[in-house]
This record gives structure tokens, C-alpha cells and sequence, in this order.
């Protein structure tokens, strides 16, 4: 066993192959928070308003409200005066027209990112919208979305081009004062991605956007926000990553989803903040808010997650099954290694006739690592006909990591049929015998093995990103097996 | 009553019973029990804030004051014997009210080595044995129930196993409410203390007379040495407007193997609380529950299972009906503490929701910091199976047969585990009795 351990040495010293910073002239918020850093955000970006307006409540009601302590999670407290809680690439003069006039050296770094923002370098049909610290950088394929009558753009851009939809549909879904992270982000959110998809349309490519995160103590609050209309259809990814730094970095998104009658939103996210070093030093606290309404019958909402960053994750994408025969899906995969904490699950609450939801959720666990699977599956009184199944299954790599499960079920419904089923072991050492004795490595046969337990929720990402969960579940876990 | 008139009126319940402690009190019994009582009155009730109190709301628990009943009451051996479990040969401590009542008990042919008393008598000046066991093992980190137990417990039962010694027949531990008043409550104990090798099966037994009401606030703290058996049954078959809190705590050693079976068919306010800790290898725990909800019943188990050494294997089955306005809560966790390795833990929780204002919350959690181990759990909740009633339609049964039949034996499934056939046929009558299909049952129990 002596190789195996050699191997687990050298690749739980893996490189985070993010975590380089780009050098750019920013223009960045001092540290602090307060009322007027709340109006100075808004008025940088010519808010209208009633924007002002509702951030101003997020933040008076956030002053009311405490932070979360149920999760298991420990990290020391975060001062939310010592972030900085805006930060943007300087704009030479104006905003840039077009491509050409964006900084190099951005462009750049989603080059070395893997993310060619040039529509000629084209990622196989796929629309961009990049976030750079607190502001989008650019959109691809705006012209050829607009077309179809999709409007994919920043949010900033929402505000100023479509502000009447964002009065009607910003914090229907995550009120301002939800919870203590999504108050935060209602009053100090910089920016984030809006996507509207008209009815009957089905949108032509899958829209994507990539989050990076450069400056030093800033934290990034995004807000996202999809309206599928009447018998839409849209599939939408991110991605996510940070340099390597040994500060602890806030990051606390809001997501918002809505489907309409037979509208169908499909949201993936891989999601690979910098984890912080093998002691746990630095690394993105990530706490997130994420839930759609399924708002019409038969619509549907699917998350799909791999979450193999970030020093702590606090994030339950949730479904809200409103309409009739609406369907709630949930598929995740959670790596943790070294000294990562996850606190991670889906909330499914089933409030319209014969709805229906899904939750596969596969948590790994490897080094020091803790990971949480926290669930809710709720039938309310007049769900008839509701239907529930889960499944969560955990695999532990090494002997001082940790997996937890706390699933939460209520049901008031006599016709509520809901399932949920457990379990957690390690990959036995027959499996890797078995595979050896073919001729496999050792290490290309846990890979496999992990691989094969994920398959499940790989299978419903899109195709590119499938693939780069892959590669990035082998970098994370290769050969920290025992 | 108030808030500030109900702590007042337990500020003075403590000095009552601090002022009537016999003055020759050992000073560990009366520090544990200063020290409960001032726990009991800092901390309040639990309110449904706490995570581990979150669905079930003792508020009409904690809006009464509640004092010890009267004196004695009279009962004759004809109404303890209706109570009893028909068949069952047994030893037995009869509990009325809390306080022990000898005239109605029967603790003759005990084997050598097994002391059984109760614990008023023992308080009255044999405490040295105590010491090692009262309130040793119980804690309230989850709720002040256990320290108003030991700040007002009044009376109990304390048994005692050498080494080696088999108690052929079970120990029926029978405790009645009669008091009429719903502000009364007692808070009995029992103490258990299996030694090594030893076997006895303990049925811990909750009634009410009729018309009787009140508040029962229990803790059972068991001991099972080295390769002790113990088999612990709890039946709770309280008036429906009764309250209930039970905190049971088990500490378990090397080879010791301990089933338990937890059946709920009374109370209007029911919460378990069972504490398990499994501190040696090849320690074993057989966790075994029923509850039926009806009328505005709730009925909470709380199941915690602490695997902290390694090779130990749990086993939990745990089934919930819910019909008319009831509420059913089942929260069951395993934890695996680092080391732990070969722990074998499986844990299951189903349940039936059979009306549409009754309500099933389950909550089964593992928490696993070993890698080498074994560990599933599983929660249903959901209705009779379609199919099986066609089968059983087109068999000829009627409607409402069929759905009393499997009803019937979705519950046994849990009770066939229990091998005294006295007390399982008598629960299986007691339950048909319940279900609305009752003249149906009856001729299947």
C-alpha cells in the first residue's frame, strides 16, 4: 500500500490550476459596508429607482437578521466591514462597443481559463456571459439570441435595457430578506446574469456564464435571475473559479428561476472556487441562495451541481412545485478534500397537484474533509398525488473525513408518496483488485470507480461540461483512496 | 398562567422539595439534585426553535402548573390486574401516581443476585449504590426534562444484576395514572444496572385509569455490562388526553446486546427520547418502534444512536400510522464517531399518512466521520399499496377489509420482532381496536 499512499501525498498537493491572478487597473470600493456604499453600488450603475429603493430594504432589513449557525460548518466569524464590496475592471472610457475594445489582459485570462469569450473561437455553439469580479465583462452571440427573441445579457444591462421585467420578477422568488446571505446580495449585488426566454421559444444554444473572482478582499455578490415563459425551453450553465490567495473570500449569489406554463429551465453549475491549501488556509466561503418556481403546469425545473470548490459551501438549490403536474429534479455531485466543508442539499416543496421530484445526490469525501447532504422535501396539505424520490449516497476516501446526512420529511397528504434512501461506504478492496487484476492502475481504477458512482448526475449535464466535471472530479480525488 | 407567574410557581415546586429532602442526604444526591432543579428552572421548556424541537411544540406542556398529585389514591388489585397483559407471567412493581405500591406488587422468586426495589425505598438509606448509577448517564443537552425528572423524581424502580444472573421471567414494571387533574405530574425513574453476562427482559408499561390525565415525565437510565442481554420494552398506552415525555438512555459495553421495543398507541403529547451509546466493540442495539397517531394525538421518537467504538452494529426499525387530525415526528440519528471502523449501522423509518389532516414528519440522519463502514438508512412515507388491494379484492375481501388488514400488517411487521407472545397479542388487539376498520380486525387479532 505503500505506492498508493505516495500517490495520495502527490496529488493531494495538486496545483489549483486557477488559482493565477490577473494584474488589471481596477476600480474597487474601499472596505465597508453601509448605506451609502449600498447607493454608491447603485448609482455606479445607474440604477433606476425602485432598485435603489429595494436594496435599501435588503440591507435595512439584513442589519435585523443573524447568520446561520445550523449548518455544519465552522469557520471563524467574517467581518463584513473589512470587505470591499464592489470591484470592476477601470473602464478606459466608455464601456466596451465590442470585443476589440475590451482589456487584452482580461480576455486573457478566460483564455487561460479555457473560456474564448471571441465568437469566432467558438465553444461549440455555446452563448458566454463573463463576470469578472463584480461586473459582466461581455456577452457572446447577443445578436444571434436577440433573433430568436432570447434576451441573454448582464444584469446591469437588464436594468438599464429591460427595466420593467426586472420590477416585475426580481425577489419574487428569493425575497430580499430570505435569509442573511440572499439580504447581503439583495443590497450590495454588483452584477450576475438575466436571461428571458419568450413564449413558445426554445432557446437555440445553451447560455452559459463563467464567474471569476481577481481582486483581493472583495467579496462577489451575482444575482441571476431566468424567466422561462409559456412553453419555453432553456438550459443554462456556470462555472465558477478564484486565484489562490490565503484570505478567505465571501462569495453570496442569488439565483432566481421561473417557468411558466410547459416552460422548462435546466440549470447546471460546476462550480470550482479556490478550495483554500491542504490546512484549510484561504479558500472561497461560498453561500449561496438558489431556487426556482415551477409557476405553471407542467412545467419543469432541473438543478444539476458539481461542487468541487470552495472552503465552505452553503447551498441548496431548491424547486417550488406550484403548478400541476410540475416536476422538481435535483442530481449533485460534492467532492470535498482536505479540509473542505460542505453543507449542500435541495429543498423540493410540492404545492400543486401530481408533482412531482427527483434528488440524487452523491457527496465525496476525501482528506479532513466534511460533507453534508441537508434536504427538504415538503407536501403541503393540498399536493395531491405528490411524488418523491431521493437518494443520496455517500463515499468516503480516507479514514478522518466526514459524510453526514440530514434529510428532512414532511408530508400532509394521505396521497403523498415519498422515498428516501441512504447510504455511505468506501470503494472496497475487491472492486480494486478486481480491476488491477485486468491490467488497470490503481489509480485509473478508483477513478473509475468514483466515475462510475457519479454517473448518475454526469449524465445530465450537458456534453462539454460532462466532460470537464470528469477531468475535474480525477484531479480532485485521484488516488485519495484508502 | 403567565410566563413570570409559571416560573415563579416552579421556583417555589423546587424549594418544596428542597425543603422536604431528608436532612441525612448524602451530599452527592442532594448536589445532583440542587444542581437539576437549578438547571430545570434556568432553561424553561423546550421551545420549537431547537432544531431537536422543532416539530413538536410542548407548549401545553409548559403553560400548566404542574404540582405532585395527591396522597394515595385508592386502587384495587382487580383494576391493576385489568390493566396488566393478559397471559403475561411476570414479576411486578405496580407505580401509582409515581409512588410505588408494594400491596399491589409482586416481586416474589426472584433469582440470587438480582436486587429489584424501588427507589423511594433505596433513598431511604441504602444510597451508596445509587451513587454510581442516578443520574449518571442522563443529560440534558436536548431538554430540561431529565433534570426536572431528578430535581422532583419522587419514586422508581432499581434494578440490579450481579454478574451472570438470568431472570427467567420478565420484569413487568407497571405505572398508572389516576389522578383526575390534568396539572398533576410525576416524574418516576428507573435505574438499570445489567452486570456482566447477565439476561432480563423489562417491560416498562404506561397507563392511565379511566378518567385519569396528567403529566408522566420519565428517565430510564440502563446500564449493560459485558456481555449482558437485555431486552427493554416500553408500551405507552396513556388516556388520549395524557402527557408524556420519556428520556431513555442506555450505555452499552463490550458484547452486551440490548433490543428495544418502543410501541406509542395513547397520549395527547408524546415525546421519546432515546439515547444510545454503544462504547465497546461488539456492542449491539435492536431499536424497534410503532406509533399510532389519531384524534389530535402527537407522538414524537427522538433515536440517537452513538456508535463511538468500533465494531459495533445497530439495527432500527421504526413505523408511523397517521389517521383523523394526528401528527406523527420520527428523527433517528447515527452517529459514527472517527475510529469507529466495522460499525454496521442500518436505520429505517416507514410510514403510513391514511388521512388528510394528519401529518408524518421523518427525519433520519447519519453522521459518519469512519471510513470502513456499513451504513444505510431509508424513509417512506406513503399509502396502502394499490395493487395488494386489488389482490385482496379480487380475493373477495371488501374495501375497507382489505385496507384493515394491511394496515394491520404494515404495524406488525414491527411487533412480530417482540418474543413475549402476551404482550404482542395484547398490543396487536389494543391496536386493531384502533384503526377504523376495528370490527373487521377483530377477527383477524
Amino acid at each position: 500500500m505503500s505506492t498508493q499512499s505516495q500517490d495520495v501525498e502527490q496529488l493531494i498537493k495538486r496545483e489549483y490550476k486557477y488559482g493565477f491572478s490577473t494584474d488589471i487597473d481596477q476600480e474597487i470600493l474601499p472596505p465597508g459596508l453601509n448605506e451609502d456604499v449600498v447607493r454608491a453600488i447603485s448609482a455606479k450603475k445607474n440604477e433606476p429607482e425602485f432598485m435603489l429603493k429595494w436594496r435599501l430594504e435588503a440591507y435595512r432589513h439584513w442589519l435585523t437578521m443573524r447568520e446561520p449557525s445550523w449548518a455544519h460548518v465552522h469557520y471563524p466569524k467574517i467581518d463584513y466591514q473589512s470587505i470591499s464590496y464592489y470591484a470592476a475592471p477601470k473602464p478606459k472610457d466608455d464601456a466596451p462597443k465590442s470585443l476589440d475594445e475590451v482589456d487584452p489582459k482580461l480576455l486573457e485570462t478566460y483564455e487561460k481559463l479555457g473560456i474564448p469569450l471571441h465568437e469566432r473561437a467558438r465553444l461549440a455553439g455555446v452563448a458566454v456571459d463573463a463576470v469578472f469580479d463584480s461586473v459582466s465583462v461581455t456577452t457572446t452571440f447577443k445578436e444571434k439570441l436577440a433573433e430568436a427573441g432570447v434576451i441573454f445579457c448582464s444584469f446591469s444591462d437588464a436594468v438599464r435595457d429591460h427595466p420593467e421585467l426586472v420590477e416585475k420578477h426580481l425577489g419574487t422568488v428569493v425575497p430580499s430578506g430570505d435569509n442573511y446571505f440572499a439580504a447581503l446580495n439583495a443590497a450590495v449585488f454588483s452584477d450576475g446574469s438575466f436571461v428571458y426566454v419568450p413564449k413558445g421559444v426554445r432557446c437555440p444554444m445553451e447560455l452559459s456564464t463563467y464567474f471569476r473572482i481577481n481582486a483581493m478582499n472583495t467579496g462577489q455578490f451575482e444575482r441571476t435571475l431566468i424567466i422561462a415563459e409559456e412553453g419555453s425551453h432553456v438550459s443554462y450553465l456556470e462555472g465558477c473559479t478564484a486565484p489562490q490567495r490565503d484570505e478567505n473570500q465571501l462569495h453570496a449569489a442569488v439565483v432566481e428561476l421561473i417557468a411558466l406554463d410547459d416552460a422548462e429551465i435546466k440549470y447546471s453549475t460546476v462550480q470550482n472556487w479556490y478550495p483554500g491549501d491542504e490546512e484549510g488556509k484561504g479558500g472561497i466561503y461560498n453561500f449561496v441562495t438558489k431556487r426556482g418556481e415551477c409557476r405553471g403546469r407542467n412545467s419543469k425545473i432541473s438543478w444539476t451541481q458539481v461542487e468541487a470548490g470552495s472552503a465552505i459551501t452553503w447551498k441548496y438549490p431548491s424547486c417550488v412545485l406550484i403548478g400541476d403536474n410540475s416536476v422538481g429534479e435535483f442530481y449533485s455531485v460534492a467532492v470535498g478534500n482536505n479540509m473542505q466543508q460542505i453543507d449542500s442539499g435541495t429543498k423540493m416543496v410540492h404545492v400543486g397537484k401530481n408533482t412531482r421530484s427527483t434528488i440524487i445526490s452523491k457527496g465525496i469525501s476525501a482528506g479532513r474533509a466534511n460533507n453534508a447532504y441537508r434536504g427538504l422535501v415538503k407536501v403541503v396539505g393540498g399536493a395531491e398525488g405528490a411524488r418523491n424520490y431521493t437518494q443520496c449516497d455517500s463515499l468516503l476516501l480516507g479514514d478522518r473525513c466526514g459524510a453526514h446526512t440530514y434529510p428532512y420529511i414532511e408530508a400532509k397528504n394521505p396521497t403523498a408518496q415519498i422515498e428516501h434512501e441512504a447510504t455511505t461506504s468506501k470503494i472496497g478492496d475487491d472492486q480494486i483488485f478486481y480491476l488491477k487484476q485486468r491490467g488497470i492502475s490503481e489509480e485509473d481504477a478508483v477513478n473509475m470507480i468514483v466515475n462510475g458512482f457519479c454517473k448518475e448526475v454526469f449524465g445530465e449535464l450537458p456534453m462539454e461540461f460532462a466532460v470537464e466535471a470528469q477531468a475535474l472530479l480525477a484531479v480532485s480525488l485521484e488516488g485519495a483512496v484508502g | 398562567m403567565s410566563a413570570n407567574a409559571l416560573s415563579q410557581h416552579y421556583a417555589e415546586q423546587v424549594r418544596q422539595v428542597q425543603d422536604g429532602l431528608p436532612a441525612e442526604l448524602p451530599e452527592w444526591l442532594a448536589g445532583r439534585r440542587r444542581g437539576a432543579a437549578q438547571r430545570f428552572v434556568a432553561a424553561g421548556f423546550p421551545d420549537p426553535r431547537q432544531e431537536e424541537w422543532k416539530y413538536t411544540n410542548v407548549r401545553p406542556i409548559a403553560t400548566k402548573p404542574f404540582a405532585a398529585p395527591a396522597a394515595d389514591a385508592p386502587v384495587s388489585p382487580e383494576t391493576i390486574a385489568g390493566l396488566g397483559f393478559e397471559g403475561l407471567d411476570a414479576h411486578r412493581m405496580v407505580f401509582v401516581d409515581g409512588r410505588f405500591r408494594p400491596e399491589l406488587s409482586d416481586l416474589e422468586g426472584l433469582p440470587e443476585g438480582a436486587m429489584v426495589r424501588s427507589l423511594s425505598g433505596m433513598l431511604g438509606g441504602d444510597t451508596d449504590r445509587l451513587e454510581p448509577l442516578l443520574g449518571t448517564l442522563a443529560h440534558d443537552r436536548f431538554s430540561s426534562f431529565a433534570a426536572a425528572n431528578m430535581a422532583f423524581m419522587s419514586d422508581g424502580a432499581v434494578i440490579m444484576l450481579s454478574r451472570g444472573v438470568r431472570v427467567e421471567r420478565p420484569l413487568h414494571l407497571l405505572l398508572v395514572g389516576s389522578a383526575g387533574s390534568p396539572a398533576t405530574w410525576h416524574h418516576p425513574r428507573v435505574l438499570v444496572q445489567a452486570g456482566e453476562q447477565s439476561e432480563v427482559t423489562i417491560v416498562e408499561h404506561y397507563a392511565d385509569l379511566d378518567g385519569a390525565s396528567g403529566f408522566t415525565n420519565t428517565v430510564t437510565e440502563l446500564r449493560a455490562e459485558a456481555g449482558a442481554q437485555v431486552r427493554h420494552y416500553l408500551v405507552q398506552d396513556h388516556a388520549d388526553t395524557a402527557y408524556h415525555i420519556g428520556s431513555i438512555f442506555v450505555q452499552q459495553r463490550r458484547d452486551s446486546r440490548v433490543t428495544s421495543h418502543n410501541v406509542n398507541l395513547g397520549g395527547r403529547l408524546v415525546r421519546h427520547d432515546l439515547n444510545i451509546d454503544l462504547t465497546e466493540p461488539g456492542a449491539e442495539i435492536e431499536l424497534n418502534g410503532l406509533f399510532l397517531v389519531g384524534g389530535r394525538q402527537h407522538v414524537d421518537t427522538h433515536t440517537r444512536v452513538h456508535h463511538s467504538s468500533p465494531n459495533t452494529t445497530s439495527r432500527e426499525q421504526y413505523r408511523g400510522i397517521g389517521q383523523g387530525h394526528g401528527r406523527g415526528v420520527f428523527k433517528g440519528r447515527v452517529l459514527v464517531e472517527r475510529g469507529a471502523q466495522k460499525t454496521d449501522a442500518q436505520q429505517h423509518s416507514a410510514n403510513l399518512l391514511l388521512s388528510p389532516n394528519a401529518e408524518i414528519d421523518t427525519k433520519p440522519e447519519l453522521e459518519i466521520y469512519a471510513d470502513d463502514v456499513k451504513c444505510a438508512h431509508g424513509a417512506t412515507v406513503g399509502q396502502l399499496d394499490e395493487t395488494s388491494l386489488y389482490y385482496l379484492r379480487s380475493r373477495g375481501i371488501g374495501t375497507e377489509a382489505a385496507r384493515g388488514m394491511l394496515v394491520f400488517a404494515f404495524a406488525d411487521e414491527v411487533l412480530e420482532r417482540m418474543e413475549l407472545a402476551p404482550i404482542r397479542t395484547s398490543i396487536e388487539r389494543r391496536l386493531a381496536a384502533r384503526l377504523p376498520q376495528a370490527g373487521v380486525m377483530e377477527v383477524i387479532a
